[in-house]
């Protein structure tokens, strides 16, 4: 199955910065750069989405909102910090409010920098959260698998024990 | 036993076209705002990916509603392409709205509940066009088998027009097109998160997406049931014309911002008043 790569649905969550990450992404859905073109659809929707990405820092605000939507959003999922904020906070690193990058509250697998992050660093970020996606699903796949199998055996064996 | 044949047709092509019609929907879209737009198969590469996510439940008579709403939109198309009851069609659709919505209110989200009760507001704008297009079927027909009303000498349109613009206007709210896509939109352009489907995830919205397509098949059925009569070359007509429809759709989809409900209820009564009621009017003047 590679339907999900041909299809990653990304939803947009802007944390604590300037908004100049925030307009680049934006930017990527202009004619200009068209991430449709490769079936990225932005949606508004946690469970929905594939690929969460997130520009600017963690704050003490944000930090339960975040974590709340990457837990709504269904597995396989990907997380992509874009821009320094995002990575480690940036300049706001030293703001009394600031916790630090995204991966002060949530498992990040793809960093993008930049200040602001070029919208071609972006798209290059989601292609690689795209390939991240499908390993994610393959991997799944594989331990769902194997519990099966596992599942079956093990009950197999409890019949043989309850007929002896 | 021949109203299998197109029953089957129906089940088969209805989601192959009505997925194709979903693709070249957003590759117009996109070649309208300058974009180069996403490959024409991309509506099945969504539907399979939306099967292999994670399953989300949020309650199970969610779910149940949402099959309901399938059946009931199967059940709609297959009634209408066998030549069954107008009025009965009209009213399974009817009853494939009522479970679509009733899915979106069983769950807690409060952007869901906005999303049926403007779900409902837009069944309440829509609801007197349709039925007032089967009447205009039977007026002018004398029947409301659609056996019978594709074997009319020439075609209905002509007897028919104020229905044909009604319908063709409250159709963007049907296909779920700006200026009307109140309760939901396929666009990233969004209020309400995603309106009724925003609790539906995974396998369930895939199958929400099924029903829409088996929908807009049928729509465009009853668009072509305006142009079809008994000689063969009326159909080549009829799928021209379903294009075009579609086509004016989509451009009304580019061209318009969302209204508000009020605007929507007003300008689809007013419209339905306007064509529908005063076409109905001279044509029982004619007979």
């Amino acid at each position: 199955m590679t339907y999900i790569s041909k299809s990653p649905w990304l939803l947009h969550y802007d944390g604590s910065s300037c908004n100049g990450c925030d307009i680049e992404v934006l930017a990527c859905l202009t004619p200009v750069y068209d991430v449709e073109r490769f079936g990225i659809f932005n949606t508004g929707n946690p469970k929905h989405a594939d690929i969460f990405l997130i520009t600017g820092g963690i704050n003490e605000q944000n930090a339960p909102v975040v974590k709340q939507i990457y837990k709504q959003m269904p597995h396989p999922k990907v997380v992509v910090a874009v821009g320094i904020c995002a990575c480690d906070g940036g300049i706001f690193k030293e703001c009394y409010n600031i916790l630090g990058g995204v991966d002060t509250v949530l498992p990040v697998d793809i960093f993008v920098p930049g200040c602001a992050a070029r919208p071609e660093a972006i798209i290059d970020g989601v292609v690689k959260a795209i390939a991240l996606l499908q390993e994610k699903r393959n991997t799944a796949k594989k331990d769902m698998a194997s519990a099966k199998k596992s599942a079956s055996e093990k009950r197999i064996a409890d019949k043989k024990e309850a007929k002896k | 036993m021949m109203e299998i044949v197109p029953i089957l047709l129906f089940l088969i092509l209805g989601p192959v076209l009505g997925g194709l019609l979903a693709g070249i929907d957003r590759k117009l879209s996109a070649r309208m705002q300058g974009r180069k737009g996403p490959p024409l198969l991309q509506p099945f590469y969504d539907l399979f990916k939306l099967f292999s996510k994670q399953v989300v439940v949020v309650n199970h008579v969610q779910d149940f509603l949402v099959g309901g709403f399938l059946i009931f939109i199967i059940f709609t198309g297959c009634l209408f392409f066998s030549g069954g009851d107008l009025l009965l069609v009209f009213f399974a659709l009817t009853l494939a709205g009522i479970f679509f919505m009733m899915s979106a209110c069983s769950a807690n989200s409060p952007y869901s509940s906005m999303g049926a009760q403007r779900e409902l507001l837009q069944m309440m704008a829509y609801e007197p066009m349709v039925l007032l297009v089967g009447i205009g079927f039977y007026m002018s027909t004398g029947s409301f088998a659609v056996s019978d009303i594709i074997k009319s000498g020439i075609s209905n349109i002509l007897y028919l027009p104020g229905f044909f613009i009604g319908f063709v206007f409250i159709l963007a709210i049907k296909l779920r097109k700006s200026p009307f896509d109140l309760s939901t939109s396929h666009h990233a352009h969004q209020e309400m998160v995603k309106g009724l489907t925003t609790e539906i995830s995974g396998n369930i919205l895939a199958l929400v997406e099924l029903s829409h397509w088996y929908e807009n098949i049928f729509l465009l059925g009853v668009v072509g049931l305006f142009i079809i009569n008994s000689t063969w070359w009326s159909a080549v007509i009829a799928v021209v014309v379903c294009m075009a429809v579609y086509f004016l759709e989509i451009f009304a989809d580019m061209v318009f911002p969302r209204v508000k409900w009020e605007f929507m209820l007003k300008s689809t009564w007013l419209v339905t008043l306007g064509a529908g009621v005063l076409n109905m009017i001279i044509l029982s003047a004619i007979h």
